[in-house]
């Protein structure tokens, strides 16, 4: 069996119910898995919500746990997969005091090689966001540390999948 | 006081009438065919149980002594019957007392529907009088959950917890019910629920999986088949029986799995798993094609999983997918209900008869009789032996009665030794070993079979976990034998200090009160054996008497459960001595 842990990301279908988040966060939580991160938002299937949970576990264990959280009367279908099967994106913000913005060349030059989008300007800070892959964010973030970073917040990863997720059939299937 | 016995048919009401929510959660039970529930009041689920009152001649309400009580009787009572058990609490600690069940349920997959008051919605979330978050306590150990806090949920929600609990492998179903959505009126109308788009309770039988499985039986030359549950979830005694019989195959059972076949057949080769019999545990290491049907490959079962059965090519008869490979690797998953599943592969199976390693059981068995059964049914020795007891009730029982035991060493003697002629006969807490389990589980499954012999073999210890429910017993009648083995010990442990802590028994001795006092305490019949002489006449009594009985039968102080698989040893490892 292997036990090499490596990063995975799980996609999950589900009805949108109270208490689910409860349930699925449960599975990792009984097996002492941290959540690396965690996203649940609306799908292209109308009422469907879908998950993107990333842990880092062996691949054996894996397979466990997408076999535990797809008995959950709640989950339509749950999958997994590594970096390399799914197309990937975080997105961050970052909150500096305005008089770098126009007192330092350095951090125009960072913010333009970066393709980070400024939200917003006031007279005491402005709001830069960045969307990428973890190390595109990660790497910004070490350029901006040194001139002071007043907020940094990044969100869960969401991903989607090269191969087909066939959710739809399922639930035509139960319609027809 | 009787207990009344009600036959409500399942039925689905077409027309609309107003209602409260409270009215509306007893016509929902009622129209799933409950006609008994367990449970205990309280302030937050005092409108149902004022509708309760109004229907009572139609729905029978036992106040339990606990509500822990309440959930292993509906436990004793789903078991026995194949039906959902039914339990109801108030919120708070009402419902937080529930939760032993509840988990035990969960890992037997025993159907339970449970309900528990809640506050007033508007209350939610102030830390008011009672109020607990049961919806996430309860969300680990359940199938699935539910609150509730509009009346016109509770029909839609309730038939969908009737169908989830007792539909698939079964499971326990909380639903918690504030206390304004109990006294909110609506248009009632109740619908079966038949299916839900996010689950699939029983995944097809895949043709291709019973092909490849038939081919790997009939080529063994060393088959050898361990059911489970599965078996008596599924209700597929007589196709297993089919089974065994076209291919002559020796089988073994889990602990929930006993009385599928009677214990008679002979090819019901006994239990496996940590105190089971010798061979099916010696020869699981031995066989060419072990065969799984309805069963998890628990650790108890299993013992250490790296030397489990690894010379043998597995087939797994299972009805939740997430259950094949979690312990151990299947060749062959057959995933379905077990009686289809069986059913379907019958035709390709060839009549065979392993006349050789057949008789490897026999001689195994022999060598197990020899230097633990004998002894523990025929002793000699000064000392009344848990065995020499399970021997008298079979005697009396025929085989017909169901037994009802509690958890620790009286647990294993009376799974080894019992006779069983019909199938749902053993009613045990197998995987969350819940001492008190079997007192209330006894009355559950007397009501829901009063017709038959509901004998309760429970421990000094496991006794007084759930004692108060002597009361329900006589506020009941119902009549129920206890049978308590008496070792002023908690036992298993006591025994596991010996083997394994040299004898430093840490807080396992027991000082017992008098139990005849007690249960005559509580106007039940009660009597104490301490000599051999007086066993068999006592247990004559005991199945003689009309109502409740209580026997205590004080046995060896320092008894072991052998066989015995030490943690982390193979299952051919097992332990004679």
């Amino acid at each position: 069996m292997d036990t090499e842990t490596q990063l995975f990301t799980v996609s999950i279908y589900t009805e949108n119910n109270v208490g689910l988040l409860n349930r699925i966060s449960a599975i990792f939580q009984r097996r002492k898995i941290n959540i690396e991160s965690i996203n649940s938002s609306i799908s292209e299937i109308d009422g469907v919500s879908r998950w993107s949970i990333v842990v880092a576990v062996s691949e054996t264990q894996m397979r466990k746990i997408i076999g535990q959280i797809e008995k959950q009367v709640e989950v339509i279908k749950a999958y997994y997969h590594d970096d390399e099967e799914t197309i990937y994106q975080e997105s961050c913000l970052f909150k500096i005091k305005s008089d770098l913005l126009f007192e330092d060349r350095q951090i125009q030059n960072i913010i333009k090689e970066s393709h980070a989008r400024i939200v917003t300007v006031n007279r005491e800070f402005f709001v830069l966001e960045k969307s990428g892959r973890k190390e595109e964010v990660e790497l910004l973030y070490r350029e901006l540390k040194p001139f002071g970073i007043m907020q940094f917040v990044r969100s869960g990863r969401i991903s989607v999948t090269k191969e087909e997720l066939k959710v739809t059939p399922i639930l035509e299937a139960f319609h027809a | 006081m009787e207990v009344k016995t009600i036959q409500n048919e399942q039925t689905t009401t077409s027309t609309t009438e107003r209602i409260t929510g409270s009215e509306a959660v007893v016509k929902c039970l009622l129209a799933e065919g409950v006609s008994i529930i367990y449970g205990y009041p309280g302030g937050a689920i005092m409108p149902v149980y004022d509708e309760l009152y109004k229907y009572q001649d139609k729905l029978h309400h036992v106040l339990t002594r606990h509500e822990q009580g309440a959930t292993h009787a509906a436990q004793g009572y789903a078991r026995i019957s194949g039906k959902v058990g039914v339990a109801i609490a108030t919120s708070g600690p009402g419902a937080t007392n529930l939760i032993t069940g509840i988990a035990d349920a969960q890992i037997d997959s025993t159907p339970m529907v449970c309900i528990t008051g809640q506050v007033g919605s508007h209350l939610l979330g102030s830390d008011a009088f009672q109020e607990t978050d049961i919806v996430g306590i309860s969300t680990p150990v359940t199938k699935w959950n539910h609150q509730i806090t509009k009346a016109s949920e509770i029909p839609e929600v309730l038939a969908k917890a009737f169908y989830i609990a007792k539909s698939g492998r079964p499971g326990p179903v909380l639903i918690d019910i504030t206390k304004d959505a109990q006294f909110e009126a609506f248009d009632f109308e109740y619908k079966k629920c038949t299916a839900i788009r996010s689950y699939i309770p029983v995944p097809p039988v895949d043709d291709s999986a019973i092909v490849a499985a038939a081919k790997l039986i009939n080529e063994a030359k060393k088959p050898m088949i361990v059911w489970g549950q599965g078996v008596v979830l599924g209700e597929a005694e007589k196709e297993l029986t089919a089974v065994i019989e076209k291919a002559n195959i020796p089988s073994a059972w889990t602990i929930l799995g006993a009385s599928a076949i009677p214990t008679s057949h002979p090819l019901n080769i006994g239990m496996v798993g940590m105190h089971g019999n010798y061979a099916p545990n010696v020869l699981t290491n031995q066989c060419d094609v072990l065969i799984a049907i309805g069963m998890r490959f628990d650790d108890r079962v299993t013992g250490n999983l790296a030397t489990y059965a690894k010379q043998a090519k597995v087939i797994h008869f299972e009805i939740d997918p997430s259950e094949i490979d979690k312990n151990v690797k299947a060749d062959v998953a057959v995933l379905g209900n077990a009686k289809e599943s069986l059913e379907k592969i019958l035709p390709y199976l060839k009549r065979n008869e392993h006349p050789e390693w057949r008789q490897q059981f026999q001689d195994l068995y022999d060598i197990e009789f020899k230097k633990v059964i004998n002894n523990d049914l025929n002793p000699t020795k000064e000392g009344l032996t848990m065995g020499e007891v399970l021997k008298e009730i079979n005697i009396h029982s025929k085989g017909n009665a169901a037994l009802v035991s509690d958890v620790g060493q009286h647990q294993m003697v009376a799974c080894r030794y019992a006779e069983f002629n019909v199938t749902k006969s053993n009613i045990t807490s197998g995987g969350l070993g819940t001492m008190g389990f079997a007192l209330p589980a006894a009355i559950g499954a007397k009501m829901a079979a009063p017709d038959r012999d509901v004998v309760a073999i429970i421990g000094d210890g496991g006794y007084q976990m759930t004692i108060q429910e002597l009361g329900t017993i006589f506020q009941t009648q119902v009549p129920v034998k206890i049978v308590v083995l008496n070792n002023d010990f908690l036992g298993m442990v006591r025994q596991w200090q010996e083997l394994f802590f040299d004898r430093r028994y840490a807080s396992t001795e027991l000082v017992n009160p008098d139990f005849v006092t007690i249960a005559k305490g509580y106007h039940i019949e009660a009597k104490r054996v301490t000599k051999r002489e007086e066993l068999a006449a006592s247990i004559e009594a005991m199945f003689a008497h009309e109502g409740a009985y209580f026997l205590e039968v004080c046995v060896e102080k320092e008894g072991n459960v052998f066989p015995m698989i030490p943690t982390g040893a193979s299952v051919s490892e097992v332990r004679l001595e």
